[in-house]
């Protein structure tokens, strides 16, 4: 109980990945959902740099890296796309994104 | 003892702050209890030796990432509540599944990689940022250069996409200007 092991870190990192998968099931706006995708992706960077730590490997953290940089240019880039359609439609929720559907 | 101690009280933080992040029906919480989850994860990375990782998170996630939203919020209507989706049985089915088998994979690897070995092992006598140097620029130099060259995509496509129309102020615009030009963008759209 008071040793803290790699399954204890892989349990936290369980527990995240699944609050931010039930954000992405309830969230309508998408904003929201970007916000949700970051909890997964951080969810994730927890698990490389416990799986780093405990097996004495760097491999984990380099990949936490990569996952922080996509992160950052997906911000970028999807803050962008949502500025544009805001700009025209004049909201950012889900259902009203459907013009795509035959 | 006191990793224990730490690990719990940030665990418990992490959790109820992107717990709050994923049920606050206002955007502002949920922006706020994000970015302090953001700080309290990289708690769990000074804890594990990563000090580069756990600075990196701070001045990207909540320096950068968080900055970007809270000013990409002012081109929104955030003061409005935020409405929540009427479950789609089939995909909370579909993702419930996807989790526990995910569940099961996490707990069920390290047990079959029992005899995993380090492929880049720790540089002995050597500080966190020094070893993530020695790594970063032998094996993994060409991933750290399309990274690079992602980030600038990135920046060019944000810059593209959000810098449209910047040189018109809505505020100092008179209202028959503001129709005008709500009426052309209605008709590009409509074409």
């Amino acid at each position: 109980m008071m040793e803290i092991g790699l399954n204890h870190y892989l349990v936290l990192s369980t527990i995240l990945f699944s609050i931010g998968l039930v954000g992405v099931m309830r969230r309508k706006n998408l904003l929201m959902l970007f916000f949700a995708t970051e909890i997964l992706l951080n969810a994730v960077n927890i698990a490389f740099a416990a799986i780093s730590h405990f097996y004495g490997d760097l491999t984990g953290q380099m990949f936490a890296f990569f996952v922080i940089a996509i992160a950052a240019s997906e911000v970028a880039v999807g803050l962008g796309l949502l500025i544009v359609w805001h700009k025209r439609h004049g909201n950012i929720d889900l259902e009203h994104m459907s013009t795509m559907r035959g | 003892m006191f990793e224990a101690i730490a690990f719990y009280l940030f665990a418990f933080l992490t959790i109820s702050m992107f717990f709050i992040a994923v049920t606050t029906s206002q955007a502002l919480h949920a922006l706020t209890a994000l970015a302090a989850g953001m700080i309290f994860i990289s708690a769990f990375f000074f804890i594990l030796g990563a000090d580069f990782l756990g600075a990196i998170q701070i001045v990207v996630y909540s320096g950068a990432v968080m900055a970007l939203y809270a000013f990409g919020m002012m081109f929104f209507d955030t003061t409005r509540d935020i409405k929540e989706k009427k479950g789609n049985s089939a995909i909370v089915f579909g993702l419930s599944t996807l989790a526990a088998i995910l569940i099961v994979v996490i707990f069920a690897a390290p047990m079959v990689s029992g005899t995993i070995e380090a492929l880049y092992p720790v540089v002995e006598g050597a500080g966190n940022t020094q070893q993530v140097g020695l790594v970063l620029f032998t094996k993994y130099l060409v991933p750290f250069e399309v990274a690079a060259v992602m980030l600038l995509v990135a920046m060019v496509a944000g810059i593209v996409l959000a810098g449209k129309k910047m040189d018109l102020s809505l505020t100092l615009m008179s209202d028959d200007e503001v129709m005008k030009l709500k009426n052309e963008q209605n008709k590009k759209v409509l074409l």
